[in-house]
């Protein structure tokens, strides 16, 4: 019976409407759409599913709660791996994960476990408050977690919850990491950021803000003031550029520093706030990733006329989710496939005022098995623009790797951590998310914030290294 | 939050703010920075610090009267509130014995050049300081950095104190008649630019400390992207100090220049507001 009823769609704000604002884009489910989506869960006795996602929800726990009418009983469910729900139901890639290994997927469309898992998660936030029990600090130890994005705000909620005392430390003004300044705020808003944040807190979680680990106390400090481990979950770090010319031009930025500019520092109210942000009347986003995706979809919000992709392999290639991809085609992005920037071009004052690209083609598959585009030779062509995002992944950030003695990395910087502990070569310091994998998906940073949080457990309570 | 312990205009468009911030007065060395929010809806601007008292954890910075930030941080009183400071951020400045160091500061990067000199002496250089601004009313420290060096000269573009003329003018003479082993340049860009195109040609190993424009200040914007020596540098993680004489510094003057027309446009609702409250 379950299987006759279509997998129910989450309505979403009109394109040529939401262009025009900031707005969050999927609108969610209403309590009858979810009750009937969770009937399409067939409780499978070995669920596949829990074993696609990253921190391991109880899926068919929480549906099931979801079906009878008991939205904040799922939340409980959710909660008792995930510290983030609201956020994981929004920006997850379920189609790889949890939905991707879904029974009902062999034959037709799986559930839609991120939906629902949305939709719990602003049912408690909108209409039912969970009461949060502070945790007791049992343990008698102390955890430092620098960083409190995803991997760190995960690791910070499994321990507070196994009963240690937690400090995060954050280097910018608000907690959240890439989920506040990266994301913008018509896929994640912020006050849902702020609101999972609270509820740490409200867990026992200290969170010390605008607190920079290395460039005064390093990681050896935080050990030899009475922390017993830390957990290095600092990010992407430094942006990645082009290298070709032209590109420290006037309205060329990274989309670490535009969305930064947009989301963190809301440059997109300005003037009413401080922070400018050049809005282009065509712009150009380099990259095929969500970061791409979001990078050009905020240049759309913020008024530009003509915003382009640029990506030099095909859409196959892309490494964004394809509902993003979507969503930016929906909205008007116009795709510059197998197409790679040359220079960047400058007017008289130094600002940017085109961009000369070449065709790509596709060849052999390279190391990370994806065909390696090609130049074609003569195939050069100039588009005119005002602003350039680069949005070619990130570096690692320099400050704690240059800083920790006897934590090794790799040569490109990156720190070298146990794939299941997250333990470094130094004794009682554990590091995941994006500064050991390199850029990744906020579920990925989170799963390593979990697996690091039982390792420091494991660890604290044994004195095993 | 960080409390205003004292706030002062010391000329016409230069301000000096003492403010509690204990951690940072603790850590803080020479050439560091912070970075300062004066309210909830404020840019991220950097500072550089320019002294600080441990016991009484405050620090110590000047600004200069520029833009909407500036001309906000201006009217806090003692006794309120910025949002927010963060730091100490970038290297400090390598200092040692090199000999005899020759500071060089101009206008509000006197206030930068300042802790430098401070430490150089400390650490038993020859210490011969040269600031200079565009007239009288623009100069600051003179007094304090006095009392640390071996030698101070100042200088105003229109005569109007000490020498008549540019610190560079008077840092050919000093490298003219003796050796000197370090020279630290603070200022306007055209300043460090001169500098540096001087001590090039005197072969003296020259610093300087850039004011780029910056978001986060922690090395995940690359907004303050410089070039040094033919590579991309960013000054917050990289610098805020670079070798003088491999800095790209057309390009830097360039993108200082980026948001010109929204700081008019911001300092324009700014001003307006202020009048609409006060009733004019």
């Amino acid at each position: 019976m379950a299987d006759k009823i279509p997998r129910q769609k989450m309505p979403q704000q009109d394109p040529a409407k939401r262009i025009h604002n900031f707005n969050e884009v999927p609108l969610g489910y209403d309590e009858k759409t979810a009750v009937l989506e969770a009937t399409r869960c067939l409780q499978c006795k070995r669920p596949t599913c829990v074993e696609g996602c990253p921190v391991n929800i109880n899926i068919p726990g929480f549906i099931k709660a979801v079906k009878e009418g008991n939205p904040l009983e799922a939340f409980a469910v959710i909660k008792q791996t995930n510290s983030l729900p609201a956020v994981c139901g929004r920006v997850c890639p379920q189609e790889d994960q949890c939905e991707k290994l879904c029974v009902l997927a062999k034959k037709g469309d799986p559930v839609a476990i991120g939906n629902l898992e949305r939709y719990v998660a602003d049912y408690e936030r909108e209409k039912q408050h969970y009461t949060f029990t502070k945790g007791e600090t049992v343990k008698g130890k102390r955890v430092a977690i620098i960083g409190s994005g995803p991997a760190g705000l995960t690791a910070a909620g499994d321990l507070a919850r196994m009963g240690y005392s937690v400090t995060v430390f954050e280097a910018l003004h608000k907690a959240g990491g890439v989920l506040v300044y990266g994301i913008p705020e018509f896929r994640l808003p912020k006050d849902i950021v702020q609101y999972e944040v609270d509820a740490l807190k409200a867990m026992g979680v200290t969170i010390e803000l605008s607190r920079v680990i290395g460039t005064a106390e390093t990681v050896n400090d935080l050990l030899s003031s009475g922390f017993d481990a830390v957990f290095v979950a600092t990010g992407a770090g430094l942006p990645l550029f082009l290298d070709i010319p032209g590109e420290n031009l006037q309205g060329v930025y990274s989309a670490n520093e535009y969305l930064t500019r947009s989301n963190l520092m809301k440059a997109y109210r300005f003037p009413e706030y401080d922070t400018p942000i050049v809005k282009g009347e065509k712009v150009a986003v380099v990259g095929g990733g969500n970061v791409a995706m979001d990078s050009a979809r905020t240049a759309l919000r913020l008024g530009s006329k003509e915003v382009y992709i640029i990506y030099r392999r095909s859409k196959k290639e892309m490494p964004a989710r394809i509902e993003e991809v979507e969503r930016a085609e929906e909205e008007g992005v116009i795709f510059k496939l197998l197409t790679n920037p040359v220079r960047f071009i400058g007017d008289e004052k130094g600002r940017v005022k085109a961009v000369e690209c070449i065709q790509m083609e596709l060849g052999e598959p390279d190391a990370s098995g994806r065909r390696s585009p090609i130049p074609v030779k003569g195939s050069e062509f100039i588009i005119d623009i005002d602003v350039a995002i680069i949005a070619i992944g990130n570096g690692p950030n320099p400050l704690i790797p240059k800083t920790t003695p006897g934590m090794d990395t790799t040569k490109r910087g990156n720190i070298i951590a146990d794939p299941e502990t997250m333990k470094t070569s130094k004794r009682g310091v554990f590091a995941g998310g994006d500064i050991v994998t390199g850029a990744a998906t906020v579920i990925q940073a989170m799963g390593a914030g979990r697996k690091a949080a039982k390792a420091i457990d494991e660890y604290l309570s044994t004195g095993v290294w | 939050m960080n409390k205003i312990i004292q706030n002062s205009k010391i000329s016409e468009n230069v301000g000096k703010a003492i403010i509690e911030a204990p951690y940072i007065a603790h850590h803080r060395k020479a050439g560091q920075f912070v970075i300062v929010i004066v309210d909830e809806v404020g840019e991220r601007i950097p500072l550089t610090i320019a002294d600080s008292d441990r016991e009484k954890g405050t620090i110590t910075l000047y600004y200069q009267i520029v833009g909407t930030s500036t001309h906000k941080l201006s009217l806090k009183k003692e006794g309120e509130y910025v949002y927010d400071v963060a730091g100490p951020l970038g290297h400090p400045t390598d200092i040692r014995n090199y000999g005899t160091a020759v500071c060089v500061g101009g206008g509000i990067g006197i206030a930068a050049v300042y802790p430098i000199a401070v430490a150089m002496k400390e650490a038993g250089n020859f210490c011969i300081n040269i600031i200079g601004a565009r007239n009288k009313d623009l100069l600051i420290l003179e007094q304090e950095l006095k009392a640390k060096s071996d030698q101070i000269i100042v200088t105003t573009d229109d005569g109007s104190y000490g020498i008549k003329g540019f610190v560079t003018d008077e840092l050919k003479k000093i490298l003219d008649s003796k050796k000197v082993d370090i020279v630290v340049a603070v200022g306007p860009v055209p300043m460090m630019k001169a500098v540096s195109e001087l001590t090039r040609r005197y072969n003296v190993k020259t610093l300087v400390s850039l004011n780029s424009i910056m978001v986060d200040g922690t090395g995940m914007c690359g907004g303050c992207r410089v070039t040094v020596d033919g590579k991309k540098q960013f000054t917050c993680v990289d610098g805020p100090e670079f070798d003088a004489h491999l800095v790209d510094f057309d390009e830097l003057m360039k993108r200082l220049n980026t948001y010109k027309d929204q700081e008019k446009e911001s300092f324009e609702k700014h001003t307006c507001q202020l009048e609409k409250y006060h009733g004019r």
